[in-house]
Order: structure tokens, then C-alpha cells, then sequence
């Protein structure tokens, strides 16, 4: 197996993090499990996409390699030709990796916790939705205000609450303000003003 | 930003104050440490001596909360010293205006103050008009009510000596500052302004901003390479999200969201659209018709017409002068008036101030939604520390999304360049992105709507929803053609230059001069008109090219407004087009166009009377504001105390705390001023290796390892008078909670001499939590922040607020 100095950091980078969360009570099989899938010998046939960090708002430019086999992101680093950060990162940045489903800590079924329960269930997609969008319609039929103190017709909708976020995309942004605003929401707000 | 990261090189002089660059914004540091290495001057202004202070070559300490009593000395300064640039403030700022006989300030109350209602009634702040509505002038400055003489009556009170009483800097120190960054105010040199939280966590925030803004203009440092008031914000997306309006008082575009007041689309029109008799001014905002219409036919497509007002109604209306704020939903939330939430992406029970009271607010929902990549605080409020889930009747859905990585789109930087991420895998399980879960979302809502009918079912109904591809997932590339806008019928245009143009039906609209009011296009945020046209996705682009040598690179990605790199770039230039500094010329007049970067609009310069234009197209009458009668506040700047502070006064006048901020007054809104039992200024901030409440970074193994938990800094003196050591573990507490750390004592902080006594400042990260690590105790620094904000956009002040700190 001819390991480069690159794959070489990747690998003890996947393995590393696992040691030295031991002491924190991390569950670290997923992490193991994770690594053992990647090919090291096939790994030449990575995939490259471009993206921009997903934290502070310098915009820095990265460089994802996915694993064209396992279909997994197997390296994130600064993209060098970017012209803020030319291939600089800093520590959030660089562990942008560690954001992916590399992390056994992300969420990936849909949970639910009922009323006075102590614990989350599993639920499908197609429930979740059903049943949220039932509430929202209810709330919404239940507390809707056609017309304020003055008599001027004001449609709006007093009893839901909307938080977030600066931390999608722009067009998933457009589509969630076209959605608030067609339930007739006015409690909106999101990190901008935290 | 005004300007862009890269555009930090060309400065002169860069005061970052209200910002830890080096720790928060990391990467922008290449760019100030080459501006450096290019001769420039760097000061750092912070309470606390940070990794930006280090590398500064001058540095001034500053208690929390006083920085326009800092900055309205410089004003001070630059004015008695004569250091402003005359040309600039003569030309392109409000200077000359003559204010109107009601105007009046009075012992830190300006005129139109009503106590009852804490509000100003800013009329008596506007300026003296002529018979047609042009605004009286006196270009010799020597009319008393001029704006020059008023901003020199009104900073007169902030000498050296009165400032330094007030923040505690020394006179030298102060002195030092003020010399360095006015050497700017000449055409030759260019001073940036770097700010972030610091500056708009305070009660205060937006007047310190504007108090820069007219250092700024003094200087004749804005629209020039290497100035500006540049925000470095803290998200990645949150210029995009605040672009998108995902806030109560504008929809996307900077549109005002419609009020009660205006029931028809006439009615909001003609409230919000400015008009000016300035006859040399662009009142770029005249376009607001055009601007709300196309952004109405993106709403309801085809079912908004003329007829019916283009589906103004179904906008729901906000009460005239009321807020809607993260504040005011916690208030009512806490107050059992709101049932159901969407919390998107973001951990108000980490992120927000007064931890105890949103906690209690949250169980008060009948129901939560909230998607997000990893789990933390807020969808598990239910068993956090110190609450039994057997008595919290919150049905709570925690949905799994896609990150960065896993999904295709856009997000906008702090310099506005919006930039296209490629997906690069699918996401983990069954997580799916945001944008999916809207669409879906609102899918079935219409099913619902169409099968049971609802209340005022139209906005729901009508609602133009062609944003999946043809697997039914959310397409983000339709979204990003939407939200530039299409032609909706074959039209013939003219260019700017008065020539024919056609487009078809279907053709993207090539930018924002096309936009019609009659509904014959669609837009979904006009800032965005050109990111996405029949040419491609703008934002996608890699080129690298710089023809100005100033780092522009025009071909990489896309910035708003239609690819303009540096706003108000023509107030770079001289009344004839030509640059101040043709070392560094951002753009110039060559005869018959502008050349370099896009500039704020086609128009020759302003000396040609006729088709010339004022650089500051924004304002109604095409200048910038020195006055600003647009502010709740005050048009001028002036120094109140945070709302909790620790002298009970303020040395500079009898009003102690702003007085235009509203006052929450539930029994979990208590406040602590000059109260012995918390005699210590605090302070929060952010850390390298965590992000915000730390809701991402403390699931990340090499991020925790580096930063693992909870600690605040304390100065050896106060260290010393409370008998603790480096690394002890202590209590910090505030009259609305508190919460336990490690001690570090270090000498980056340090005490101040306020009015002649000694006053002590902490400060801490707010990155913690309980649910990682898991922890029975809450290690929240927003268990002690106060629940109150800034007067204007109401930010909470999560600097400055008071607490005690004891050995535990």
C-alpha cells in the first residue's frame, strides 16, 4: 500500500480523534467503523468538489475529496486557489471533516420526543411531516388573526414563533421566508439579530 | 462590509475595535498582517488584550459598553484639530443641512422625548426645507444650526479628559489613538474600520456603528480601496439570511415588511417609497415599486394581478411600531401566548441571553420543530439540568439535516460575495437538507389547505411552489434563477444607454434596472438580480483576474449589487470623477464611462449639473448623514451606560442607560445596577476553536480536546482581592443566575479607573453547554445575561453587564 504523506494525516487524523475522545465518554466504534470502510488503495480515484466554510462569514474556499467507491468524504482542506484564503484555514476550518457523516455524533433519523416523555423515538419522514404540518395547521386555524384592534385587516398569525437561520444556503432561505410569510407569520427573527 | 476581506490590504490604517479579528476571523488576519507588511498602521481597541491585540502596533484598553464616549472624543479631536477632509464633508455628507428650529439636546435627551412611551418623536429632528423640498444649505458652515456647527456643539462635551473618566483609558493613550487614525483624513491615505459583536452587543450597538460612520465620513474614508466600516459578522451565511429578510421587520431586498396602517399595496407604496427634490439625486430607493411588485409576482406567480393588488393582502401586516424580535417572542413565549415554534439551525438555549427564561419559555410550547446536524440544547431542553420531562408538555421534532458538504447552493460572505457550494456525497441516513424539508413541508400544507380548507387559505394556496427537480427534491439552482427573477411576457426594454433591447418571456432578467412594477417580472430579492442569468450561475465562478491591482477579482463568484465590489465607490473619486488617491483607484471617470470596479450607478460624475449624480444614492437626497434623524435614538450619537453598569450614573449626563430601549419586565427580568452584591463589568466572547454557542464544535473530538471547557478571565488584581488562584474553580453570578468555571487569571485583563474608582471587568466564552459534554450542571454564560437590547434593531447586550465572581 503506497500511503502519501496527505493520506497518511487522513487516516491518523479519522483514528487520532477516536484515542483522544476516549476520556470523554464518546462513543467511538462508529469512528473505527467509519475508517475501516475507506480504501487507502483506492483512493486515487477521488472525486473533487469546491465549497466555502460553513462557519465565521470570511467565505473562505475548501476542497472536498469523496472516496468515488464508498461514496465518502475522505479529506477536507483550504482551497489554494480561493482569493481570500488561498488555501488557508483555521482551526474550525480544518475540521470542517469532522462536520460529516465522519462524525458518529450527527443526527441522522428523524427524532421525536411526545408530551411529558422522557426519551426520543424514531419516526419516519413522511409521519414527521404529516404531523407537523397538522399542528402548524391547526395552531395556525386556531389563532389566526384576520382583523386587529382597529378593524384593519392584518392576516396574520400570532401563536407561531419562527427562529433561524443564517446557517443555510441562500436559496433555502428564499423558500423559508416564502413560507413563513404565506402562514402569516410576524414573531421571525434569526441569528442576525443574536 | 462596505469593502471586502482582501480589500483590508489597501488600508493605511485599520482600528479593530468591537472585534477580535485574529480569534474570531481568523483568516482575515492574512490581509491585515499584509497591509502591514505594506507600511500600515494597526490599532486594536478592546477591554481585553486578545490574539488581535498582539499583533496590533498600538493597543487601548476601554471599559465594556463605552465606546461612543471613545469614539465621539475622536470626533472631538478631529474636528477642533481641523484633521477633517474638507473636499469629502463639503461634497458628499449632510454638513452643510440646516436643522430645523425644533431640534434641541438636552442633558442626554434630544428633543421629542415622550417618558411614558420611552420613544422619540424624530420630527423635530428634520431638517429645514425650501419651498420645493430641497433642504436648506450653508456651504460656508457658519450658520449655527448648520449640521457641522451642531456635530462640533454636540461632540465638544467628550474631551480627552471627560472620556478617559468615562472609559477609563488614559489622556495619552486616547490622545495616541485619535492622532494615528486621523492622519487618514487626507486623499492620499485610506483608514478601514473593523468592528463585530463588540460593537453590536450593547444596548448602544447601532449608535456606536453610526459614530464610526461619521469618523468615516469625516475622514473621507468611505467608498475608497483600504476603508470603509467593514462587519465581520459571525455566520456563514448571515449577510445572505439578512439579505433574505428572515426577519420580522423586512422582507427580502431590504423591503419594509408591511404594516397595519397600510391595508393596499398604494397605501405601502407610497409610505415607502422616498421621494426627494434634490435634483441631482439618484434616491436609488424610488425603485421600490418595481423592487415589491416583482417580489410579489415570486409569492403568488400568475395569481398575482393588477387586479387584485398583486396578492398584497395575503402579506401578513405588522402593528405600526411594534417589534417582533427574538426578545419579544421570548417574552410572550414566557408568557404562554405562543404554541407552536420552527427553530432553524440555532441554539437559543445556548446563544441567547437569559438561559432560565427562554428554557421556561420553550416548555410552554405545545409544540417544537427543529432541524439541525447535530442535536443540542434547545431540541433537548426537555431534560436539561434541574428539569423533570415528566411535567413538560412540549412535543418536540428533531429533524436531521444535511451539511455544508452534503448539498448545492449559495451563501453570501461579510464582503457580499455570494458563493456557490457543490455537493460533494449524500448526506448520513435519513437526514435530507433544509431546503427539502421546506418544500415538503409547504407541500403538504397545501394538500391539507386544499382537502380541509382553513383559515384565509390564499397566501397558502396561491403560493408559487415550482422549486423541486423532477425527483421531487429541492432544486436549489430553480430557487437561485427565482430568486434573480424571470421576464413573464415578451417586453422590449431600453438599456441605459436608451437603446432597444428585447427578452422573452422566460429569460432571466440580466440585473435590477429591468425590474418592472406592472408585473411583467418576477424577482425574488433584487439585490440578487444578475447573480443567476441566461449567461449562468454567477456565483459559480472561479476567474481570477484583477485589472485594478486592487484585489477585486470581479470574476470570482458574485457580489451584490450587480458584481459591485466597494459600495459608494464614486465618493472615491472628486466632484469631477477623478480619483483621491489614483494610486489606489477603486474606480475613475474616463471622459464618458467609469472604469474599474462597477460603479454605484452609470451617471457622470456630480460636477456635470445636468446628468451627473450624488455619490450616496441610498439616501433620499443622495448625501451621507452626519445628522441622522432616521436612527430611534438620536441623530447623534451619545454615551448612556449599559443597562446594568456599575456606578448606577453615567458622568456624562443625567440619563443613565439609553433611554429608547424597551424594558422587559417579567419577574425573570431582573437587573442590577451599582449593586454591591455584583460589582463586576462582564463581558462575553468567542473562541478560535468554537463557534457561537458552541452547538457544532463541542461534537468535534479535535475541536473540545483544544478547547474543553468553561472559563472566565480575571486580572491578578482582582484575583488577588478575591484570594483566588490560576485555575481555581469559581462561581460567576448576576441576579439572574449563575454558573461555574475555571478561573484564569491573567494580566490580558485588566481593572479600570472610572470616575476616580476602581472598577473590575471579567470576561467569558459563551460556547458551553450540558448536553456535550454531558454534565448535570449548565455551563450556559447566558444563564447571566440580561434580557434587554439595542434601541434600534435590538440586539441583546451580552457586553457589560454585571455579576460577582467567588472561590467555589
Amino acid at each position: 500500500m503506497d500511503v502519501s504523506r496527505r493520506e497518511f494525516l487522513i487516516i491518523s487524523g479519522v483514528f487520532g480523534a477516536g484515542v483522544g475522545l476516549s476520556s470523554m465518554g464518546l462513543d467511538l466504534g462508529p469512528v473505527k467503523a467509519y475508517a475501516d470502510q475507506l480504501k487507502i488503495d483506492k483512493m486515487k480515484t477521488a472525486k473533487v468538489t469546491t465549497s466555502i466554510c460553513p462557519y465565521c462569514s470570511v467565505g473562505c474556499g475548501l476542497i472536498v475529496s469523496t472516496d468515488t467507491k464508498s461514496g465518502k468524504i475522505i479529506n477536507i482542506e483550504g482551497d489554494p486557489e480561493h482569493p481570500t484564503n488561498e488555501g488557508s484555514l483555521c482551526a474550525k476550518g480544518a475540521s470542517v471533516y469532522q462536520t460529516t457523516a465522519a462524525n458518529p455524533n450527527r443526527l441522522t433519523k428523524v427524532m421525536y420526543r411526545a408530551p411529558y416523555s422522557d426519551k426520543w423515538q424514531e419516526k419516519s419522514w413522511d409521519w414527521a411531516v404529516t404531523e407537523i404540518a397538522k399542528r402548524v395547521k391547526a395552531t395556525r386555524d386556531a389563532g389566526f388573526v384576520e382583523k386587529n384592534d382597529k378593524g384593519q385587516v392584518v392576516n396574520r398569525v400570532e401563536t407561531i414563533a419562527h427562529l433561524g437561520s443564517s446557517n443555510i444556503d441562500n436559496e433555502e432561505v428564499a423558500v423559508l421566508n416564502l413560507m413563513v410569510r404565506a402562514l402569516g407569520l410576524v414573531y421571525i427573527d434569526h441569528q442576525a439579530r443574536v | 462590509m462596505t469593502n471586502h476581506w482582501v480589500d483590508l490590504a489597501n488600508s493605511d490604517c485599520l482600528l479593530i475595535m468591537g472585534s477580535n479579528a485574529a480569534e474570531n476571523h481568523p483568516i482575515s488576519m492574512k490581509w491585515v498582517m499584509k497591509a502591514k507588511e505594506n507600511g500600515a498602521k494597526v490599532i486594536s481597541v478592546d477591554p481585553r488584550y486578545t490574539r488581535t491585540s498582539a499583533i496590533s502596533d498600538y493597543y487601548a484598553a476601554l471599559r465594556s459598553g463605552t465606546d461612543i464616549a471613545f469614539l465621539g472624543g475622536m470626533i472631538n479631536f478631529i474636528l477642533e484639530k481641523d484633521k477633517y477632509f474638507k473636499e469629502y464633508v463639503e461634497n458628499y455628507t449632510n454638513a452643510s443641512y440646516i436643522v430645523g428650529d425644533n431640534y434641541d439636546f438636552n442633558d442626554g435627551l434630544f428633543s421629542g422625548y415622550n417618558k411614558e412611551t420611552r420613544k422619540y418623536d424624530a420630527s423635530t429632528w428634520s431638517f429645514k426645507r425650501d419651498d420645493k423640498g430641497v433642504p436648506e444649505k450653508d456651504p460656508t458652515f457658519q450658520n449655527p444650526r448648520c449640521v457641522l456647527q451642531l456635530l462640533k456643539n454636540h461632540y465638544s462635551r467628550y474631551t480627552p479628559e471627560k472620556v478617559s473618566e468615562i472609559t477609563g483609558t488614559p489622556v495619552e493613550e486616547l490622545l495616541k489613538v485619535y492622532e494615528m487614525y486621523s492622519s487618514t483624513g487626507t486623499r492620499d491615505k485610506a483608514g478601514s474600520v473593523l468592528y463585530a459583536l463588540g460593537w453590536t452587543h450593547h444596548t448602544i450597538g447601532s449608535q456606536i456603528i453610526r459614530t464610526s460612520a461619521i469618523i468615516q465620513l469625516l475622514l473621507g474614508n468611505i467608498g475608497i480601496a483600504g476603508g470603509g466600516i467593514n462587519a465581520l459578522r459571525g455566520q456563514p451565511n448571515v449577510q445572505g439570511s439578512t439579505d433574505g429578510c428572515l426577519l420580522f421587520h423586512i422582507i427580502p431586498g431590504y423591503l419594509k415588511v408591511p404594516r397595519s396602517s397600510q391595508q393596499t399595496l398604494e397605501a405601502y407604496l407610497k409610505e415607502y417609497t422616498p421621494k426627494t427634490a434634490e435634483p441631482q439625486s439618484a434616491n436609488w430607493w424610488q425603485n421600490t415599486p418595481k423592487y415589491t411588485v416583482s417580489l410579489l409576482k415570486t409569492f403568488f406567480g400568475d395569481k398575482a394581478t393588477k387586479e387584485n393588488d398583486f396578492g398584497y393582502a395575503w402579506l401578513p401586516k405588522a402593528d405600526d411600531g411594534k417589534t417582533y424580535t427574538w426578545l419579544d417572542m421570548c417574552d410572550v413565549m414566557y408568557s404562554g401566548k405562543i404554541n407552536g415554534m420552527f427553530i432553524w439551525s440555532q441554539n437559543p438555549a445556548g446563544s441567547h441571553p437569559n438561559t432560565n427564561k427562554v428554557v421556561k419559555a420553550l416548555t410552554n410550547l405545545e409544540w417544537l420543530v427543529h432541524a439541525n446536524i447535530f442535536n443540542n440544547e434547545t431540541a433537548s431542553f426537555w431534560h436539561g439540568p434541574g428539569l423533570d420531562p415528566k411535567k413538560i408538555k412540549t412535543e418536540v421534532f428533531l429533524l436531521p439535516a444535511a451539511c455544508s458538504v452534503e448539498k448545492e447552493g449559495s451563501l453570501s460572505n461579510s464582503g457580499r460575495l455570494a458563493q456557490w457550494r457543490f455537493k460533494a456525497t449524500e448526506p448520513p441516513g435519513k437526514a435530507i437538507s433544509d431546503g427539502d424539508m421546506v418544500y415538503r413541508l409547504v407541500r403538504k400544507l397545501k394538500e391539507l389547505y386544499k382537502k380541509e380548507g382553513g383559515k384565509c387559505p390564499e397566501p397558502i394556496l396561491n403560493l408559487h411552489w415550482d422549486y423541486a427537480d423532477a425527483k421531487g427534491k429541492f432544486d436549489s439552482h430553480k430557487t437561485a434563477k427565482e430568486t434573480n427573477g424571470y421576464f413573464l411576457k415578451d417586453t422590449t426594454l431600453k438599456d441605459p444607454t436608451g437603446k432597444d433591447v428585447n427578452f422573452k418571456k422566460g429569460d432571466l432578467v440580466p440585473t435590477f434596472g429591468f425590474l418592472q412594477a406592472d408585473g411583467s417580472t418576477s424577482c425574488g430579492n433584487w439585490l440578487y438580480c444578475a447573480s443567476y442569468t441566461n449567461s449562468g450561475n454567477m456565483m459559480a465562478r472561479r476567474g481570477k483576474e484583477d485589472p485594478t491591482g486592487l484585489g477585486l477579482y470581479p470574476g470570482w463568484a458574485w457580489c451584490w449589487p450587480v458584481n459591485r465590489r466597494v459600495l459608494y465607490n464614486r465618493a472615491s473619486c472628486d466632484p469631477s470623477g477623478q480619483p483621491w488617491n489614483p494610486q489606489r483607484a477603486v474606480v475613475k471617470w474616463d471622459g464618458s464611462k467609469w472604469v474599474g470596479d462597477v460603479p454605484d450607478g452609470p451617471w457622470p460624475p456630480m460636477s456635470d449639473k445636468e446628468k451627473g449624480k450624488l455619490p450616496f444614492i441610498m439616501k433620499p437626497d443622495g448625501l451621507a448623514f452626519l445628522f441622522g434623524p432616521g436612527m430611534v435614538d438620536g441623530p447623534f450619537p451619545e454615551h448612556y451606560e449599559p443597562y446594568e453598569n456599575p456606578m448606577g450614573k453615567n458622568p456624562m449626563s443625567g440619563q443613565v442607560s439609553n433611554p429608547a430601549i424597551k424594558i422587559f419586565k417579567s419577574d425573570m427580568d431582573k437587573v442590577a445596577s451599582g449593586d454591591p452584591n455584583f460589582p463586576f463589568v462582564c463581558s462575553t466572547n468567542g473562541l478560535a476553536e468554537h463557534w457561537c454557542s458552541g452547538s457544532f464544535t463541542r461534537w468535534q473530538p479535535w475541536l473540545l480536546e483544544a478547547q474543553p471547557e468553561l472559563f472566565v478571565e480575571i486580572s491578578p488584581q482582582l484575583a488577588g482581592e478575591l484570594g483566588i488562584k490560576n485555575g481555581d474553580r469559581v462561581q460567576v453570578a448576576s441576579i439572574r443566575g449563575e454558573v461555574e468555571c475555571v478561573a484564569m487569571v491573567t494580566p490580558r485583563i485588566r481593572p479600570f479607573k472610572i470616575a476616580g474608582k476602581t472598577i473590575h471587568q471579567v470576561a467569558m466564552p459563551y460556547c458551553f453547554g450540558w448536553l456535550i459534554p454531558k454534565s448535570e450542571k449548565n455551563y450556559s454564560t447566558n444563564l447571566l445575561t440580561p434580557g434587554v437590547g439595542d434601541a434600534n434593531t435590538m440586539c441583546p447586550e451580552y457586553k457589560g453587564f454585571m455579576v460577582n465572581v467567588k472561590k467555589v
